[in-house]
Protein backbone atom coordinates (compact mmCIF):
# COMPACT_ATOMS: atom_id res chain seq x y z
CA UNK A 1 0.00 0.00 0.00
CA UNK A 2 2.85 2.74 -1.13
CA UNK A 3 -0.15 5.33 -2.51
CA UNK A 4 -0.02 8.81 -1.83
CA UNK A 5 0.03 10.38 1.15
CA UNK A 6 -2.93 10.64 3.47
CA UNK A 7 -3.83 14.11 5.20
CA UNK A 8 -6.48 13.85 8.15
CA UNK A 9 -7.32 17.16 9.22
CA UNK A 10 -10.35 19.61 9.02
CA UNK A 11 -11.48 21.15 5.51
CA UNK A 12 -9.54 24.24 6.22
CA UNK A 13 -6.04 25.81 6.62
CA UNK A 14 -4.92 25.13 10.06
CA UNK A 15 -1.66 23.48 11.01
CA UNK A 16 -2.14 21.33 8.37
CA UNK A 17 -1.71 23.49 5.36
CA UNK A 18 1.99 24.27 5.77
CA UNK A 19 1.88 20.00 4.82
CA UNK A 20 -0.59 20.79 1.99
CA UNK A 21 2.26 23.20 0.70
CA UNK A 22 5.17 21.27 0.87
CA UNK A 23 4.02 18.46 -0.68
CA UNK A 24 2.41 20.54 -3.02
CA UNK A 25 5.67 22.01 -3.76
CA UNK A 26 7.74 18.64 -4.08
CA UNK A 27 5.15 17.24 -6.66
CA UNK A 28 3.85 14.95 -4.62
CA UNK A 29 0.18 14.23 -5.05
CA UNK A 30 -2.08 13.47 -2.20
CA UNK A 31 -5.51 12.24 -0.99
CA UNK A 32 -6.96 14.11 2.22
CA UNK A 33 -9.53 12.30 4.72
CA UNK A 34 -11.82 15.29 6.15
CA UNK A 35 -12.72 15.31 9.91
CA UNK A 36 -16.48 17.00 10.19
CA UNK A 37 -17.88 16.23 13.46
CA UNK A 38 -16.22 15.46 16.93
CA UNK A 39 -17.58 11.68 16.05
CA UNK A 40 -14.81 11.75 12.98
CA UNK A 41 -12.57 12.83 15.60
CA UNK A 42 -13.21 10.74 18.37
CA UNK A 43 -12.98 7.62 15.67
CA UNK A 44 -9.59 8.29 14.92
CA UNK A 45 -8.53 8.60 18.36
CA UNK A 46 -10.29 5.11 19.56
CA UNK A 47 -9.13 3.66 16.24
CA UNK A 48 -5.29 4.17 18.70
CA UNK A 49 -4.34 5.93 14.73
CA UNK A 50 -3.38 9.20 16.88
CA UNK A 51 0.20 8.83 18.91
CA UNK A 52 -0.95 11.59 21.04
CA UNK A 53 -4.60 12.13 20.50
CA UNK A 54 -4.32 15.13 18.06
CA UNK A 55 -3.90 16.16 14.30
CA UNK A 56 -2.49 16.67 11.44
CA UNK A 57 -1.79 12.87 10.96
CA UNK A 58 -0.64 12.04 7.85
CA UNK A 59 -0.27 8.56 6.51
CA UNK A 60 2.91 8.39 4.63
CA UNK A 61 5.31 5.25 3.61
CA UNK A 62 3.82 3.25 6.25
CA UNK A 63 3.86 5.90 8.99
CA UNK A 64 0.92 7.65 10.77
CA UNK A 65 2.97 10.72 11.36
CA UNK A 66 1.80 13.46 13.63
CA UNK A 67 3.54 16.70 14.95
CA UNK A 68 3.54 19.26 12.36
CA UNK A 69 6.78 20.27 12.44
CA UNK A 70 7.99 16.36 12.37
CA UNK A 71 5.76 15.53 9.47
CA UNK A 72 7.19 19.06 7.42
CA UNK A 73 10.52 17.93 8.17
CA UNK A 74 10.03 14.04 7.04
CA UNK A 75 9.03 15.92 3.31
CA UNK A 76 11.61 18.45 3.57
CA UNK A 77 13.75 15.85 3.71
CA UNK A 78 12.43 12.95 1.41
CA UNK A 79 11.91 15.41 -1.57
CA UNK A 80 15.66 17.27 -1.34
CA UNK A 81 13.85 21.05 0.21
CA UNK A 82 16.33 20.79 2.91
CA UNK A 83 19.69 22.30 2.57
CA UNK A 84 22.91 20.78 1.23
CA UNK A 85 24.69 20.73 4.57
CA UNK A 86 24.04 20.98 8.27
CA UNK A 87 24.90 24.91 8.15
CA UNK A 88 22.10 25.42 5.31
CA UNK A 89 19.99 23.27 7.51
CA UNK A 90 19.90 25.22 10.60
CA UNK A 91 19.35 28.28 8.40
CA UNK A 92 15.98 26.45 6.45
CA UNK A 93 14.82 25.11 10.10
CA UNK A 94 15.12 28.32 11.63
CA UNK A 95 13.06 29.98 8.73
CA UNK A 96 10.62 27.93 8.47
CA UNK A 97 10.16 27.11 12.19
CA UNK A 98 9.73 30.78 12.61
CA UNK A 99 7.06 31.47 9.51
CA UNK A 100 4.97 28.68 10.99
CA UNK A 101 4.60 30.32 14.49
CA UNK A 102 2.68 33.76 14.13
CA UNK A 103 0.12 31.80 11.69
CA UNK A 104 -2.14 30.37 14.21
CA UNK A 105 -5.63 29.47 14.05
CA UNK A 106 -8.38 31.52 12.79
CA UNK A 107 -10.14 32.17 16.12
CA UNK A 108 -6.46 33.31 17.71
CA UNK A 109 -5.65 35.51 14.22
CA UNK A 110 -8.52 37.89 14.24
CA UNK A 111 -7.81 38.56 17.74
CA UNK A 112 -4.09 39.31 17.15
CA UNK A 113 -4.36 40.75 13.73
CA UNK A 114 -2.98 43.76 14.20
CA UNK A 115 0.40 41.99 16.37
CA UNK A 116 0.97 39.40 13.37
CA UNK A 117 0.73 42.71 10.78
CA UNK A 118 3.69 44.02 13.43
CA UNK A 119 5.07 41.22 13.84
CA UNK A 120 5.39 40.54 9.78
CA UNK A 121 6.74 44.28 9.11
CA UNK A 122 9.27 44.59 11.87
CA UNK A 123 10.79 41.53 12.77
CA UNK A 124 10.17 38.57 10.44
CA UNK A 125 10.09 40.04 6.98
CA UNK A 126 12.96 42.45 7.14
CA UNK A 127 14.82 39.35 7.85
CA UNK A 128 13.91 37.86 4.61
CA UNK A 129 14.46 41.06 2.82
CA UNK A 130 18.00 41.31 4.52
CA UNK A 131 19.03 37.66 3.66
CA UNK A 132 17.87 38.28 -0.34
CA UNK A 133 19.90 41.40 -0.14
CA UNK A 134 22.46 39.60 1.25
CA UNK A 135 23.41 36.88 -1.01
CA UNK A 136 21.33 38.31 -4.11
CA UNK A 137 20.01 35.25 -5.09
CA UNK A 138 16.87 33.43 -6.07
CA UNK A 139 16.34 31.40 -3.37
CA UNK A 140 16.72 31.91 0.98
CA UNK A 141 18.85 29.03 1.17
CA UNK A 142 22.02 27.49 -1.06
CA UNK A 143 20.60 28.89 -4.23
CA UNK A 144 17.88 25.93 -4.79
CA UNK A 145 14.55 25.90 -3.76
CA UNK A 146 14.10 24.66 -0.04
CA UNK A 147 10.97 24.12 2.40
CA UNK A 148 12.46 28.05 3.77
CA UNK A 149 11.07 29.22 0.19
CA UNK A 150 7.75 27.40 -0.24
CA UNK A 151 7.32 28.60 3.91
CA UNK A 152 7.97 32.28 3.04
CA UNK A 153 5.27 32.17 0.12
CA UNK A 154 3.08 30.87 2.40
CA UNK A 155 3.54 33.50 4.71
CA UNK A 156 3.82 36.79 2.59
CA UNK A 157 0.16 34.83 1.02
CA UNK A 158 -1.44 34.96 4.37
CA UNK A 159 -0.24 38.05 5.73
CA UNK A 160 -1.17 39.80 2.59
CA UNK A 161 -4.71 38.41 3.35
CA UNK A 162 -4.45 40.45 6.44
CA UNK A 163 -3.35 43.60 4.98
CA UNK A 164 -2.54 43.40 1.35
CA UNK A 165 0.03 46.48 0.98
CA UNK A 166 1.74 44.63 3.81
CA UNK A 167 5.04 44.02 1.04
CA UNK A 168 5.55 47.26 0.21
CA UNK A 169 8.54 48.29 1.87
CA UNK A 170 10.28 44.93 0.98
CA UNK A 171 10.89 44.80 -2.87
CA UNK A 172 12.98 41.99 -2.68
CA UNK A 173 10.19 40.02 -1.20
CA UNK A 174 7.82 41.02 -3.79
CA UNK A 175 10.11 40.17 -6.84
CA UNK A 176 10.63 36.54 -4.52
CA UNK A 177 6.89 36.24 -4.22
CA UNK A 178 6.89 36.43 -7.83
CA UNK A 179 9.16 34.22 -8.87
CA UNK A 180 8.43 31.02 -6.28
CA UNK A 181 4.79 31.70 -7.34
CA UNK A 182 5.86 30.89 -10.68
CA UNK A 183 7.22 27.57 -10.07
CA UNK A 184 5.20 24.69 -11.65
CA UNK A 185 4.46 22.86 -8.68
CA UNK A 186 3.85 26.27 -6.90
CA UNK A 187 1.73 28.03 -9.80
CA UNK A 188 -0.19 24.77 -9.92
CA UNK A 189 -1.11 24.94 -6.25
CA UNK A 190 -2.34 28.46 -6.62
CA UNK A 191 -4.63 27.78 -9.05
CA UNK A 192 -8.23 26.94 -8.13
CA UNK A 193 -9.42 23.77 -7.62
CA UNK A 194 -6.13 22.93 -6.31
CA UNK A 195 -6.05 21.57 -2.39
CA UNK A 196 -4.85 24.87 -0.98
CA UNK A 197 -7.78 25.40 1.38
CA UNK A 198 -9.24 29.13 1.68
CA UNK A 199 -8.95 31.68 4.34
CA UNK A 200 -10.88 30.80 7.61
CA UNK A 201 -14.43 31.98 7.96
CA UNK A 202 -16.46 32.62 10.93
CA UNK A 203 -18.82 30.23 9.99
CA UNK A 204 -15.67 27.30 9.52
CA UNK A 205 -14.36 28.71 13.08
CA UNK A 206 -17.51 27.69 14.72
CA UNK A 207 -17.50 24.08 13.13
CA UNK A 208 -13.48 23.59 14.18
CA UNK A 209 -14.63 24.83 17.96
CA UNK A 210 -17.25 22.11 18.13
CA UNK A 211 -14.81 19.66 16.82
CA UNK A 212 -12.38 19.99 19.15
CA UNK A 213 -14.43 21.14 21.96
CA UNK A 214 -12.83 24.39 22.17
CA UNK B 1 37.28 31.92 19.79
CA UNK B 2 37.55 29.42 21.95
CA UNK B 3 35.88 27.59 20.00
CA UNK B 4 33.16 25.78 22.64
CA UNK B 5 29.53 26.63 21.72
CA UNK B 6 28.39 29.73 23.51
CA UNK B 7 25.02 30.38 24.96
CA UNK B 8 23.27 33.27 25.39
CA UNK B 9 20.10 33.13 28.05
CA UNK B 10 19.45 34.02 31.72
CA UNK B 11 20.88 32.07 33.93
CA UNK B 12 17.77 29.40 34.53
CA UNK B 13 15.81 26.55 32.49
CA UNK B 14 13.72 27.92 30.37
CA UNK B 15 13.92 27.79 26.78
CA UNK B 16 17.99 27.12 26.83
CA UNK B 17 17.72 23.97 28.92
CA UNK B 18 16.97 21.37 26.45
CA UNK B 19 19.79 22.55 24.30
CA UNK B 20 21.91 22.43 27.61
CA UNK B 21 20.68 18.52 28.07
CA UNK B 22 21.79 17.73 24.66
CA UNK B 23 25.06 19.58 24.26
CA UNK B 24 25.76 17.51 27.87
CA UNK B 25 24.47 14.31 26.05
CA UNK B 26 26.77 14.70 23.51
CA UNK B 27 30.01 15.19 25.88
CA UNK B 28 30.36 18.83 24.60
CA UNK B 29 31.81 21.54 27.03
CA UNK B 30 29.92 25.15 26.37
CA UNK B 31 30.12 28.21 27.82
CA UNK B 32 27.32 30.82 28.65
CA UNK B 33 27.13 34.23 28.96
CA UNK B 34 24.49 35.37 30.83
CA UNK B 35 21.69 37.86 30.38
CA UNK B 36 21.39 39.68 33.54
CA UNK B 37 18.98 42.77 33.14
CA UNK B 38 17.06 44.35 30.42
CA UNK B 39 20.01 46.36 28.62
CA UNK B 40 21.91 43.02 28.52
CA UNK B 41 18.88 41.78 26.17
CA UNK B 42 19.32 45.26 24.41
CA UNK B 43 22.93 44.94 23.52
CA UNK B 44 22.75 41.73 21.84
CA UNK B 45 19.65 43.20 19.92
CA UNK B 46 21.87 46.43 18.52
CA UNK B 47 24.55 44.19 18.09
CA UNK B 48 22.34 42.53 15.38
CA UNK B 49 23.15 39.15 17.36
CA UNK B 50 19.75 38.30 17.67
CA UNK B 51 18.08 36.95 14.19
CA UNK B 52 14.71 37.74 15.16
CA UNK B 53 15.63 39.87 18.40
CA UNK B 54 15.17 36.76 20.43
CA UNK B 55 16.82 33.92 22.56
CA UNK B 56 17.95 31.25 23.39
CA UNK B 57 20.99 32.00 20.87
CA UNK B 58 24.08 30.00 20.27
CA UNK B 59 27.05 30.87 18.71
CA UNK B 60 28.43 27.94 17.23
CA UNK B 61 30.71 26.42 14.04
CA UNK B 62 30.35 30.43 12.99
CA UNK B 63 26.64 31.06 13.29
CA UNK B 64 24.80 33.00 15.12
CA UNK B 65 21.66 29.85 16.05
CA UNK B 66 18.33 31.38 17.01
CA UNK B 67 15.17 29.00 17.65
CA UNK B 68 15.35 26.96 20.00
CA UNK B 69 14.62 24.11 17.70
CA UNK B 70 16.84 25.12 15.43
CA UNK B 71 19.71 25.10 17.64
CA UNK B 72 18.57 21.70 19.13
CA UNK B 73 18.06 20.02 15.71
CA UNK B 74 21.80 21.73 14.79
CA UNK B 75 22.61 20.39 17.53
CA UNK B 76 21.43 16.66 17.56
CA UNK B 77 22.14 16.32 13.91
CA UNK B 78 25.97 16.99 14.60
CA UNK B 79 26.40 14.90 17.17
CA UNK B 80 24.55 12.23 15.86
CA UNK B 81 21.55 11.32 18.09
CA UNK B 82 18.98 11.64 15.11
CA UNK B 83 18.57 8.20 14.36
CA UNK B 84 20.41 6.56 11.46
CA UNK B 85 17.77 7.46 8.72
CA UNK B 86 15.13 9.43 7.60
CA UNK B 87 12.26 6.56 9.36
CA UNK B 88 14.19 7.07 12.75
CA UNK B 89 14.32 10.21 12.47
CA UNK B 90 10.70 10.52 11.90
CA UNK B 91 9.67 8.51 14.84
CA UNK B 92 12.56 10.63 17.20
CA UNK B 93 11.22 14.18 15.67
CA UNK B 94 7.36 12.89 16.35
CA UNK B 95 7.90 11.59 19.59
CA UNK B 96 10.25 15.22 20.39
CA UNK B 97 7.82 17.38 19.26
CA UNK B 98 5.15 15.85 21.82
CA UNK B 99 7.85 16.39 24.42
CA UNK B 100 8.06 19.63 23.68
CA UNK B 101 4.58 20.56 24.17
CA UNK B 102 4.57 18.71 27.49
CA UNK B 103 7.73 20.97 28.66
CA UNK B 104 5.95 24.04 27.79
CA UNK B 105 3.31 22.94 29.80
CA UNK B 106 5.52 22.53 32.59
CA UNK B 107 7.59 25.51 31.61
CA UNK B 108 4.84 27.58 31.86
CA UNK B 109 3.49 26.43 35.22
CA UNK B 110 5.13 28.93 37.02
CA UNK B 111 4.37 32.32 35.11
CA UNK B 112 0.28 31.56 35.60
CA UNK B 113 -1.34 33.99 37.54
CA UNK B 114 -2.44 33.06 40.45
CA UNK B 115 -6.29 31.97 40.10
CA UNK B 116 -5.32 29.77 37.16
CA UNK B 117 -2.40 27.70 38.58
CA UNK B 118 -4.41 25.26 40.24
CA UNK B 119 -6.11 24.53 36.45
CA UNK B 120 -2.75 24.51 34.77
CA UNK B 121 -1.80 21.89 37.04
CA UNK B 122 -3.99 19.44 36.91
CA UNK B 123 -4.33 19.99 33.21
CA UNK B 124 -0.24 19.56 32.83
CA UNK B 125 -0.61 16.49 35.09
CA UNK B 126 -3.37 15.18 33.18
CA UNK B 127 -1.41 15.45 30.08
CA UNK B 128 1.79 14.05 31.16
CA UNK B 129 0.19 10.44 32.85
CA UNK B 130 -3.01 10.64 30.30
CA UNK B 131 -1.31 11.15 27.12
CA UNK B 132 2.05 11.51 26.81
CA UNK B 133 3.53 9.01 29.27
CA UNK B 134 1.64 6.24 28.26
CA UNK B 135 2.62 6.66 25.10
CA UNK B 136 6.69 6.21 25.93
CA UNK B 137 5.76 3.91 28.19
CA UNK B 138 4.13 1.58 25.39
CA UNK B 139 7.19 2.42 23.01
CA UNK B 140 9.11 0.32 25.22
CA UNK B 141 6.79 -2.22 25.70
CA UNK B 142 6.37 -2.41 22.22
CA UNK B 143 10.16 -2.89 21.51
CA UNK B 144 11.64 -4.21 24.45
CA UNK B 145 14.56 -2.18 23.55
CA UNK B 146 16.94 -0.24 25.80
CA UNK B 147 16.28 2.99 24.02
CA UNK B 148 13.18 5.02 22.01
CA UNK B 149 14.22 4.28 18.88
CA UNK B 150 16.19 2.11 16.62
CA UNK B 151 18.53 0.52 19.97
CA UNK B 152 20.65 3.43 20.54
CA UNK B 153 20.84 6.85 22.05
CA UNK B 154 19.40 9.66 20.47
CA UNK B 155 18.05 12.64 21.44
CA UNK B 156 14.05 11.36 22.20
CA UNK B 157 16.13 9.12 25.16
CA UNK B 158 17.92 12.41 26.64
CA UNK B 159 14.78 14.90 26.17
CA UNK B 160 12.21 11.90 27.91
CA UNK B 161 14.69 12.40 30.49
CA UNK B 162 14.67 15.46 31.13
CA UNK B 163 11.18 15.59 31.01
CA UNK B 164 10.24 12.77 33.33
CA UNK B 165 12.89 14.58 35.82
CA UNK B 166 10.62 17.82 35.25
CA UNK B 167 7.53 16.31 35.92
CA UNK B 168 8.37 14.45 39.34
CA UNK B 169 9.55 18.18 40.62
CA UNK B 170 6.00 18.81 40.53
CA UNK B 171 4.91 15.20 41.54
CA UNK B 172 7.33 12.82 42.84
CA UNK B 173 5.41 9.93 41.96
CA UNK B 174 4.31 10.80 38.80
CA UNK B 175 6.02 7.83 37.05
CA UNK B 176 3.70 5.42 39.96
CA UNK B 177 1.52 3.66 36.86
CA UNK B 178 4.85 3.49 34.72
CA UNK B 179 7.33 0.82 35.59
CA UNK B 180 9.18 0.54 32.10
CA UNK B 181 9.88 4.49 32.51
CA UNK B 182 11.46 4.08 35.80
CA UNK B 183 14.04 1.53 34.57
CA UNK B 184 14.71 3.90 31.45
CA UNK B 185 14.91 6.69 33.69
CA UNK B 186 17.46 4.96 35.76
CA UNK B 187 19.43 3.80 32.88
CA UNK B 188 19.52 6.84 30.49
CA UNK B 189 20.71 8.71 33.80
CA UNK B 190 23.61 6.16 34.17
CA UNK B 191 25.00 7.13 31.46
CA UNK B 192 28.36 8.91 31.96
CA UNK B 193 27.99 11.97 29.92
CA UNK B 194 24.20 12.38 31.69
CA UNK B 195 25.41 11.36 35.04
CA UNK B 196 28.11 13.92 34.72
CA UNK B 197 25.29 16.17 33.97
CA UNK B 198 23.12 15.49 37.01
CA UNK B 199 25.96 15.93 39.31
CA UNK B 200 25.53 19.18 41.38
CA UNK B 201 28.41 21.43 40.18
CA UNK B 202 27.18 20.71 36.27
CA UNK B 203 25.73 23.59 33.81
CA UNK B 204 22.52 22.22 34.54
CA UNK B 205 20.25 24.46 36.30
CA UNK B 206 17.85 24.33 39.23
CA UNK B 207 13.99 25.02 38.98
CA UNK B 208 13.51 28.48 38.50
CA UNK B 209 12.01 29.84 42.04
CA UNK B 210 8.55 32.00 42.24
CA UNK B 211 10.63 34.95 43.86
CA UNK B 212 13.15 34.81 40.27
CA UNK B 213 9.90 35.47 38.20
CA UNK B 214 9.47 38.58 38.56
CA UNK B 215 13.04 39.00 37.67
CA UNK B 216 13.14 37.61 34.57
CA UNK B 217 9.81 39.32 33.50
CA UNK B 218 11.69 42.43 33.92
CA UNK B 219 14.33 41.16 31.69
CA UNK B 220 12.27 40.53 28.34
CA UNK B 221 8.91 42.91 29.18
Amino acid sequence: MAGKPKLHYTKGRGKMESIRWLLAAAGVEFEEEFIETKEDLEKLRNDGVLLFQQVPMVEIDGMKMVQTRAILSYIAAKYNLYGKDLKERGTTDLMGMIMYLPFQPADTKEKNLALIIERATTRYFPVYEKALKDHGQDYLVGNKLSWADVHLLEAILMAEECKPDVLSGFPLLQAFKGRISNIPTIKKFLQPGSQRKPPTDDKFVAVVRKIFNI
Amino acid sequence: MSGKPKLHYFNGRGRMETIRWLLAAAGVEFEESYLEKKEDLTKLQKDGSLLFQQVPMVEMDGMKLVQTRAIANYIATKYNLCGKDLKERALIDMYVEGMFDLNELLMTYVIQPADKKEQHFANMMDKATNRYFPVFEKVLKDHGKDFLVGNQLSRADVQLLELILMAEEFKPDILAQFPLLQRFKARISNIPTIKKFLQPGSQRKPPVREEDVAKVIKIFY
